[in-house]
């Protein structure tokens, strides 16, 4: 159930960004959600794009460093307190979280978070449990390559 | 058991090496004072005769001599023989500026190809070998001095010189080569094409002696391990006489150099002086017994560290660890030397890669290190906690080697500027 991220390492430079979003330009890639992570030297990019095989390997031919983290997405109700229920039960179940951020837009008319944990098979049993079944990649107009 | 080519020599006691050195240093200052007017010319200067050289106590009364006077002097200016009396001229590479020539008597020759046979029985050679040379043979030391070590120790020789691989590696299975005598890194490359083409099984290797650029111990290990040999160091500079001033014993613990043929010295690159036993610093080399070109007080600019402690292998012989750097390489920071060397050592053990830069700087009255260095696939992470823990460790391993912050600046790949060359390693802001 999980889906690929795109981590990519960011040197804290100007035309970095710039840089990689004109790659995934040029290749036609749609980014369907993108969260940054920094220091003041360096930082994380992380995205979600519709043709992840396609979008990684044109980044690395541009001689980016990056790695494929697979992360999981969960839909909930575009409503006050919904994301608190849902951070309540991984918090019941002791279910660290690395990061998480939101989809651009909305997924099967609810709002779309990402989530990265340590044991991604669990997150997904808990949640499925709880009736907050992640979805798969197709949901959030990720194309299987 | 351990063997010797010379082992009255090699294991002579401290005092008889010390007698020996004595003696002949006081006739080499006699034989330069009287034979060599641009040396003379220094210690008039320096107001040094040979009388105030009575032992290596006063070796440090003579002026130095730099890779500038061989220069300057090109190309008779250091000799010391009549050239009728030469038999062979060798030249360094020539990477660095103008060409540098030395000269040899069939004397020099002599002493010279002894040293190198020194170094192959310390690798295990006897006249049952056959002794491979894939140093290039011409006016670079490596080739002719192997060759001619080989020839004393009765090894059956292949002068191979360099390139070639198809025909080295031919020769190599059909003659049964044994003992490989080339740069660590054409030894790498042998390997690689060795294992590549299956013939890990017809080659006899047993040792290999390896020097005139620098290697890593792990290289060694990679080499030793993908050839089933045992890897030997072997160092020399053409000024001195070529291959064989040092080599490495079946302890690998450093280099013995040949004493009763060069005085070794250990002097801050930057005051000249002589450092105590042990003491990090550049090395100096005063050949005793070469006679066309005897070189008095001469800086290798390699930084090292010399041992007299005992060593198993029972040569007596002071040992010299493998060079660390070069004096012209070296960066004082907050008083500390440091040597991008030793930068480099650290970021490959940390997993990264060689590309790299060192920007120092001066803020506030206050020196400023800044390590740059390229991000590679092994070290990213999609968790920042982690890149950062990874670029501490680096912080925490560089300061454990230099004894000083450095600040580590992780970059984007390629974005360290390659150039042809030598590779434009350090950026120097400070104004002084």
């Amino acid at each position: 159930m999980s889906i690929q991220q795109i981590s990519v390492f960011l040197e804290n430079r100007a035309g970095q960004l710039a840089d990689i979003t004109a790659v995934l330009a040029q290749h036609n890639i749609d980014m369907r959600a993108i969260h940054i992570a920094e220091t003041s030297d360096y930082g994380v990019l992380r995205i979600i794009v519709d043709r992840p095989q396609k979008a990684a390997s044109a980044l690395l031919e541009h001689g980016f460093v990056l790695s494929m983290t697979p992360v999981l997405a969960v839909v909930v109700p575009d409503e006050p307190g919904a994301l608190a229920k849902v951070l309540a039960i991984l918090a019941r179940e002791q279910i660290d979280v690395e990061y998480m951020y939101s989809v651009f837009g909305r997924v099967n008319e609810r709002a779309c978070m990402i989530f990265r944990v340590g044991d991604i098979e669990r997150l997904s049993a808990v949640l499925t449990a709880a009736g907050i079944a992640p979805v798969p990649g197709e949901a959030l107009g990720i194309h299987a390559e | 058991m351990e063997r010797y080519y010379q082992p009255e020599i090699e294991c002579a006691s401290r005092e008889q090496i010390l007698a020996w050195q004595n003696e002949r240093l006081v006739k080499q200052v006699k034989h330069v004072w009287d034979n060599v007017p641009y040396y003379r010319k220094k210690m008039e200067e320096k107001g040094v005769a040979p009388e105030d050289i009575r032992s290596v106590d006063d070796l440090h009364k003579l002026p130095f001599l730099t890779k500038d006077d061989l220069r300057e002097a090109y190309p008779y200016g250091l000799l010391a023989k009549p050239l009728k009396d030469c038999v062979r001229i060798q030249s360094t590479s020539g990477t660095t500026g103008k060409r540098v020539v030395a000269f040899y008597t069939q004397h020099d020759i002599d002493l010279w190809d002894d040293c190198c046979a020194r170094a192959i029985v310390a690798a295990g050679g006897t006249n049952e070998d056959v002794c491979h040379v894939c140093y290039g043979y011409g006016l670079f030391t490596g080739g002719p001095g192997l060759n001619g070590g080989s020839h004393k120790v009765g090894c059956l020789t292949l002068p191979m010189s360099s390139g070639n691989t198809d025909r080295q590696l031919q020769f190599m299975v059909d003659l049964g080569s044994t003992i490989l005598c080339c740069t660590p890194s054409y030894a790498a490359y042998l390997a690689e094409s060795i294992h590549e083409r299956g013939l890990r099984d017809k080659i006899k290797l047993k040792a290999g002696i390896f020097g005139a650029e620098a290697w890593s111990e792990e290289m060694r290990r990679d080499i030793e391990q993908k050839l089933g040999i045992t890897a030997y160091d072997i160092y020399g500079l053409t000024e001195i006489s070529g291959p064989g001033v040092s080599f490495e014993c079946s302890a690998q613990t450093g280099m013995h150099i040949n004493e009763d043929h060069f005085i070794a010295e250990i002097i801050d690159p930057v005051t000249g002086e002589v450092l105590p036993e042990g003491s990090k610093g550049e090395l100096v080399f005063t050949s005793i017994t070469k006679e066309a070109f005897p070189l008095l007080r001469y800086r290798t600019r390699d930084i090292c560290v010399l041992s007299r402690e005992a060593c198993p292998c029972g040569r007596t012989h002071v040992k010299m660890s493998k060079p660390m750097g070069r004096s012209d390489d070296m960066l004082i920071i907050k008083g500390v030397n440091v040597f991008p060397s030793q930068i480099e050592t650290v970021l490959l053990e940390q997993g990264f890669t060689a590309n790299y830069q060192i920007l120092v700087d001066r803020v506030n009255n206050s020196d400023t290190l800044e390590v740059q260095v390229e991000m590679t696939p092994e070290m990213f992470s999609d968790q920042l906690s982690q890149v950062a823990d990874r670029e501490k460790q680096v912080v925490a391993a560089l300061k454990s080697m230099l004894g000083i912050y450095a600040k580590v600046r992780l970059v984007a790949p390629k974005s360290i500027q390659r150039s042809e060359g030598k590779a434009v390693r350090v950026i120097d802001k400070r104004k002084i």
